[in-house]
């Protein structure tokens, strides 16, 4: 171990050799020639560990020139994308929200024809038989004018059950249903929002009546909490939803919102 | 609450337990104002005099020309009909005088906007920046289609489409003397158009690496040539331009987040708010770090600056002053005009700002303190927006929350909040007496609040989505708010 630096010193007081730079030069045009020698020669581990530092070095030179050459040629613009928004929402990651409901018009001429463009156009009707079970009054049980639905119902806030003897339809309690789990399409959300009714039971007026959801039921839905709001900024509370699952086999309802 | 303000007057703090029904005929009161002084000797004040008799008084004593509306404060509330209604509640030594503070309104009055004048397509794309100029005669529009727009506010009908960026324009920003426009983009490039001709000045200025979320012209009464611009990038850079040379002045890189929002005060010093979860202040002259507020838990996304309105309108005091032909004067004329308008916000030059964060809360702070005076709370959700009122007397902030909450301005009082978006408000401007806030949100209304009755004025329905920039005209006489329906509506009284 040198004590000090008594080359720099050495150096400073007289100078370098008067061929330094030469030799400099010739030694560092050689160092290649040397280095691919000493690479035919090196065998085993001695072999391994300069192979793996060679790699290494490749490597970082090669990223290298990358770099330069990345400099060198002129950036591509960037395409415009659709959908600008403020720099404050910008890096927030926000949904797209659903479009402001802007053909009133359009949805309350449907409305009146009773005719939407649902997902689910065409459904398995539903007969009176699967839909009711026929039960059995009376003391020696041969009246049969009495029936159950066996579908889930939706049964209004006001409704109070008919004395037995008036009472034709019996709506189970634990195949009532007040909520709906209803997906946006645009915004592909869910929300879990409360049933206002049934618009239509395509199987049958009475079923409608009823309130019996069957799949392809379109119910309405009450929607005020996505806040949506029309044109004349009023805020939409009632939309429709059309039921996409059996939910008398689910246990749940599930539907998608009519936009 | 923390509360400066109120320590400095003297109040009747040690109150005496006493029933309101035995409150005396006669109070002796004393009229001071907000800064302690008395406006005469103490008065005997019958207790059910009204607003309109105070005012008189007021006016009388301190010799007024031209009559000035007031407003009243006993206790920190406003006196809304009667002086006995505003202490029935409050328990009262009568003994003492009665501490009466008035606070002077604005003489002139805006109209609040209740009907769409025109709704003016052209742009292609969302409309995501919108301003006014400082004068009210030009309305500048950025969009998603990488164009600015000029509007010609006398026939509502587009002037000028300026084309030059290659991204969305998400900033403009008028010149303090209305001769210069610049606009950011999405690419980080900043242009300055001549608002005139329609054309550029000079070359577009590049350097930053992402793209720019707000700018600010250096103050008028500091240079009224309007050199310099600032820039806040996302990239956490701030840079100073200089837009006769076209180049960088000075890059500020402080900030170890994006950077959200800039402000240059006038006082030579340049605030900047940051994702960092900081408020820093760097001098405008060499970009050196002055002051780090550090305080806010989450990202801080806007500043405002008590001093915001009179720097932005510059010489030009739209209202009071419409006769005035601003082109006939010199510019040290109109500087000298602009510094005493700063001097009557800001007499002792040390700025008070306030921040908005996505903490859910805003800060106020003062120039000269590393200390905040309040940490206002109450927003439920994150705070988009912050707006001084242009007499600095209250604070306005709109929240992801769907609230504006009104604050005051002197120690961060809550005042009250006003409710009625069904969706986050965005963006909120000041009409130029103070009377009336607007707000713009994205359930696609504009709403128009009245800070008197703290309920809302008038509803404004029209825009088919979202409404993403909201402006006032400084002289009050129009708003201007476009949105992702691409039209931009002109709205007036």
């Amino acid at each position: 171990m040198p004590q000090n630096e008594y080359m720099e010193r050495h150096r400073k007081l007289y100078g370098r050799r008067l061929d330094y730079e030469e030799r400099k030069r010739k030694k560092e045009a050689r160092a290649p020639k040397l280095r691919a020698k000493k690479a035919q020669k090196l065998r085993g581990i001695k072999a391994k560990i300069f192979n793996k530092e060679r790699r290494n070095e490749k490597i970082q030179m090669k990223k290298k020139i990358q770099a330069h050459e990345e400099k060198k040629t002129p950036k591509q613009t960037e395409a415009v994308e659709d959908g600008a928004i403020p720099h404050y929402l910008l890096d927030r990651g926000m949904q797209s929200s659903a479009k402001v409901l802007s053909n009133m018009i359009k949805q309350k001429r449907k409305e009146k024809a009773g005719k939407w463009d649902v997902p689910i156009p065409k459904v398995q009707a539903q007969s009176d038989a699967e839909v009711f079970k026929v039960l059995k009054t009376g003391k020696t049980k041969r009246k049969a004018w009495k029936r159950m639905v066996t579908k889930c119902t939706f049964v209004g806030e006001n409704f109070t059950r008919k004395p037995p003897k008036f009472e034709r339809f019996i709506r189970p309690m634990a195949l009532r249903y007040k909520k709906a789990h209803v997906t946006h399409p645009e915004l592909k959300a869910t929300f879990y929002l409360p049933i206002i009714g049934v618009k239509k039971n395509p199987s049958s007026p009475m079923f409608t009546s009823l309130g019996v959801i069957t799949k392809g039921t379109v119910i309405e839905i009450n929607i005020s909490e996505l806040g949506l709001v029309t044109q004349t900024g009023k805020v939409v509370w009632g939309k429709y939803a059309q039921v996409t699952n059996n939910p008398e086999n689910d246990g749940v309802i599930n539907a998608v919102l009519l936009v | 609450m923390n509360n400066p303000f109120a320590q400095k007057k003297p109040r009747l703090e040690e109150k005496v337990e006493e029933k309101k029904s035995n409150l005396p005929e006669i109070l002796q009161a004393r009229l001071i104002s907000e800064d302690g002084e008395e406006a005469g000797p103490p008065i005997d004040l019958p207790k059910d005099v009204t607003v309109e008799q105070l005012g008189l008084i007021v006016n009388a004593l301190l010799q007024n020309e031209v009559k000035t509306p007031y407003l009243f404060f006993t206790f920190d509330d406003e006196i809304k009909s009667t002086l006995e209604e505003a202490i029935a509640d409050k328990q009262i030594d009568t003994e003492k005088r009665l501490d009466i503070v008035y606070q002077p309104q604005a003489v002139f009055k805006v109209r609040p906007v209740t009907r769409c004048t025109s709704s003016m397509p052209g742009h292609a794309e969302a409309v995501v920046s919108l301003n006014f100029s400082p004068d009210g005669a030009h309305l500048a529009s950025g969009s998603g289609d990488t164009t600015v727009r000029l509007w010609d506010l006398n026939t509502e009908t587009p002037l000028f489409t300026l084309t030059a960026h290659k991204q969305w324009v998400l900033c403009v920003a008028w010149s303090p003397d209305g001769k210069k426009l610049a606009s950011a983009c999405k690419a980080g490039v900043v242009i300055i158009w001549d608002p005139e001709t329609g054309k550029q000045i000079g070359k577009s200025l590049t350097g930053h690496k992402k793209w720019i979320n707000g700018l600010s012209w250096e103050p008028y009464h500091q240079n009224p040539e309007c050199r310099r611009v600032v820039s806040a990038g996302n990239d956490g850079d701030v840079r100073v331009w200089d837009t006769v040379l076209g180049r960088c002045q000075f890059v500020i890189g402080g900030h170890t987040g994006p950077v959200t929002s800039v402000k240059w005060g006038g006082n030579g010093l340049i605030f900047t708010s940051s994702k960092d979860r900081t408020v820093k202040m760097w001098k405008a002259a060499d970009g050196a770090l002055c002051k780090t507020f550090s305080g806010h838990a989450h990202w801080v996304n806007s500043l405002a600056l008590n001093t915001d309105y009179v720097l932005r309108t510059g010489p030009f005091h739209p209202v009071t002053d419409k006769k005035l032909k601003y082109s006939d004067l010199s510019k040290t004329q109109l500087q000298e005009m602009a510094k005493k308008r700063y001097d009557t916000v800001c007499p002792d030059g040390i700025e008070s700002f306030v921040s908005c964060s996505d903490d859910f809360t805003l800060y106020l702070w003062k120039a000269n303190s590393n200390k905040f005076i309040t940490r206002m709370t109450g927003h439920q959700n994150v705070v988009n927006d912050v707006k001084y009122s242009p007499d600095v007397k209250m604070i306005a902030s709109a929240s992801f929350d769907k609230s504006i909450r009104l604050w005051r301005a002197t120690d961060g009082r809550f005042i009250c909040t006003f409710r009625g978006h069904v969706q986050a408000a965005y963006t909120i401007a000041w009409s130029a007496d103070s009377r009336l806030i607007l707000s713009g949100s994205k359930d696609s209304t504009l709403k128009v609040w009245s800070v008197a009755t703290k309920k809302l004025s008038t509803e404004l329905p029209g825009h088919a989505d979202e409404v993403f920039g909201v402006d006032w005209a400084p002289d009050g006489s129009r708003v201007a708010s476009a949105g992702k329906d691409k039209v931009v509506k002109l709205w007036q009284y």
